[in-house]
């Protein structure tokens, strides 16, 4: 169970303009602004549950998970952030001991060395019985395929398969949350599927808490059912993924090539155009005003069509709106 | 311990895979500090006594903080480039390990190469300790152990220091290393040649004459008093202000990047 109740983060961030003579006069005197990387941030997470935390960059995610994680203090005046019993900045060695941590950006692993001599480093570091490690490495070879590559020097692997062994680094202690900052960054697209496939199961079958920072919202929508969305520091949105997009459901999405004119600056009610190209445009229609067969009655009047093809909003599109509603 | 020797393995696999640039830094490192001893040599050489003190006495001196430092950077390195560890985000790794944080700092870095330097000072001590005319008995014997392990406990608060700085900077400074690297240069001398006021700061604020100078005189027999052999343990006082510095530094970590 994770609780956090209002807390709020303030960065002191030395601030001076470009070039030399500003650098010298910083030299001698600093000019301070105040960040707020987060703001009154509350919300509850249960045992078991997958949430998808995003926002743009510079929102205050990285900051959320890192507070959560035991790396930084809150503002020390309000707020409470207790995870199963436990503060994690106050009581950080117990606390890190139940989570897992994987920063998509930065290895855990040693350079150098093959895959299973860090594992066993890890294994030193949170004391973790023979043959329960035994067992845990077994499973996470078995589940992340990375049998024949726990021998190979980690310089030598690619992006895939490093990531796939800096996950099953973060799991070998068993843990109970697992936080994931951007796990599928820079990976291809069955290196995408096999990290979110293991995930999943991993939650389905150990029960793990999963909290998922992404900017790819197919992770999202392969993996989570609620989402949290984060702006300038403040948590905007706190629903489940199926809501969000009922919600925003009415627009439909009309692509259109044609040949021929342009597209007309006047359009019916309840069609607008996003997108014009030569040759093809997108049209976003409101099905409260126009359906969608009507609509594309409409269009082919004004236009030659030569082909048509209609979706629902993607995620991708509904998180553009929600940073548009929400101006961030 | 048993986590340190497991890193330190690690670390010497890793370091074995360039074996050319390994060999290349312990010969820099013998050959490096190499030019004090010859400095100190000349030097004596045109003026035979320092103070009173014979060649060999002033090697001993030498050999003492040497070694000290030679040990202390070996164990310590990973505060000496705590700087690069902040800011390269690896930090943020360390505080997500159930372990003390000054341990995993410890172990995050081990310089092997570091051997060149501490084999000069063994050379120096083989030198220094039969001709610098001391009657060993076994209480010096165990004075300079004290020395030298003291010496090891006081150059490891400075790099401590010198990374605690980096919580508020996230830069090193450089004028730090004019108590770690200026330490070691100073402690070449009995500290005492370098006049009243430079000894004042060297027993009260940075307290490198505790376990030099002053246990010294006991060694020779100048010393007035017989405390003077257990002057190296006060240095160890020196920590309590490192530890304070290091966990307020911890409260203002503010983490790199996303």
């Amino acid at each position: 169970m994770i609780e956090l109740h209002h807390i709020s983060k303030t960065f002191r961030v030395a601030r001076r303009n470009a070039g030399m003579r500003e650098a010298v006069k910083a030299f001698f005197r600093r000019e301070y602004t105040e960040i707020r990387a987060l703001d009154d941030v509350s919300f509850t997470i249960g045992d078991g549950e997958m949430v998808g935390y995003i926002g743009p960059n510079g929102a205050g995610k990285s900051s959320t998970i890192k507070i959560m994680s035991g790396i930084l203090h809150p503002d020390m005046d309000k707020g409470t952030c207790v995870i199963d019993g436990l503060v994690p900045w106050k009581n950080r060695k117990e606390h890190v001991r139940h989570i897992g941590v994987v920063f998509g950006q930065r290895s855990q692993l040693w350079w150098d060395v093959p895959v299973l001599d860090s594992y066993e480093l890890i294994r030193d570091i949170y004391q973790i019985d023979k043959p329960v490690y035994r067992r845990n490495l077994e499973e996470l070879t078995e589940c992340l395929q990375i049998g024949e590559i726990l021998r190979t020097p980690v310089r030598q692997l690619s992006l895939g398969q490093r990531m796939r062994c800096e996950i099953g680094a973060s799991l070998l202690h068993d843990p109970k949350i697992l936080f994931l900052d951007e796990p599928t960054i820079g990976l291809d697209a069955v290196s995408k599927i096999a990290v979110r496939d293991f995930i999943r199961r991993r939650n389905r079958e150990h029960g793990t808490t999963v909290i998922l920072t992404t900017h790819d919202m197919q992770d999202i929508e392969a993996l989570t059912e609620r989402i949290l969305l984060i702006g300038k520091g403040r948590i905007l949105l706190d629903g489940s993924l199926s809501e969000l997009k009922s919600r925003h459901s009415g627009v439909r999405k009309i692509t259109v090539s044609h040949s021929g004119s342009d597209v007309p600056e006047k359009l019916p009610a309840g069609i607008v155009c996003t997108e014009n190209q030569p040759g093809q445009a997108s049209f976003a229609v409101d099905t409260a005003a126009v359906g969608v067969s009507e609509a594309i009655g409409m269009l082919s009047g004004l236009l030659e069509i030569t082909d048509l093809s209609v979706a629902g909003a993607t995620a991708e599109e509904l998180v553009v709106s929600l940073y548009e509603e929400f101006a961030i | 311990m048993k986590l340190y020797l497991h890193y330190l393995s690690i670390h010497l696999r890793a370091q074995m895979q360039y074996k050319t640039s390994f060999l290349l830094t312990v010969l820099g490192q013998f050959v490096g500090s190499f030019t004090f001893l010859l400095s100190i040599l000349f030097l004596m050489n045109r003026f035979h006594t320092i103070r009173g003190f014979t060649t060999a006495q002033v090697l001993l001196c030498f050999g003492v903080v040497l070694m000290a430092f030679s040990i202390a950077e070996c164990f310590f390195r990973g505060f000496d480039s705590f700087a690069g560890t902040i800011s390269g985000g690896q930090f943020d790794r360390i505080l997500v390990r159930p372990r003390s944080e000054v341990l995993l700092t410890l172990c995050s870095k081990a310089e092997l190469s570091r051997i060149g330097r501490f084999a000069q000072a063994a050379l120096v001590f083989a030198y220094a300790i039969p001709s610098s005319g001391v009657h060993w008995t076994w209480d010096k014997i165990l004075t300079l152990i004290f020395m030298v392990v003291s010496g090891v406990a006081l150059f490891s608060g400075l790099f401590v220091i010198y990374a605690a700085i980096c919580f508020f900077t996230t830069e090193g400074l450089e004028f730090m290393n004019i108590f770690t690297d200026g330490g070691r240069e100073f402690g070449s001398y009995p500290i005492a040649v370098y006049g009243e006021r430079v000894l004042k700061f060297f027993t009260f604020v940075v307290p490198l004459a505790l376990v030099q100078y002053y246990p010294f005189l006991y060694l020779v027999d100048q010393a007035e008093h017989r405390w003077y052999a257990l002057t190296p343990l006060a240095a160890w006082l020196f920590l309590i202000p490192c530890a304070i510095l290091w966990k307020v530094g911890l409260r203002h970590y503010k983490s790199t990047g996303s």
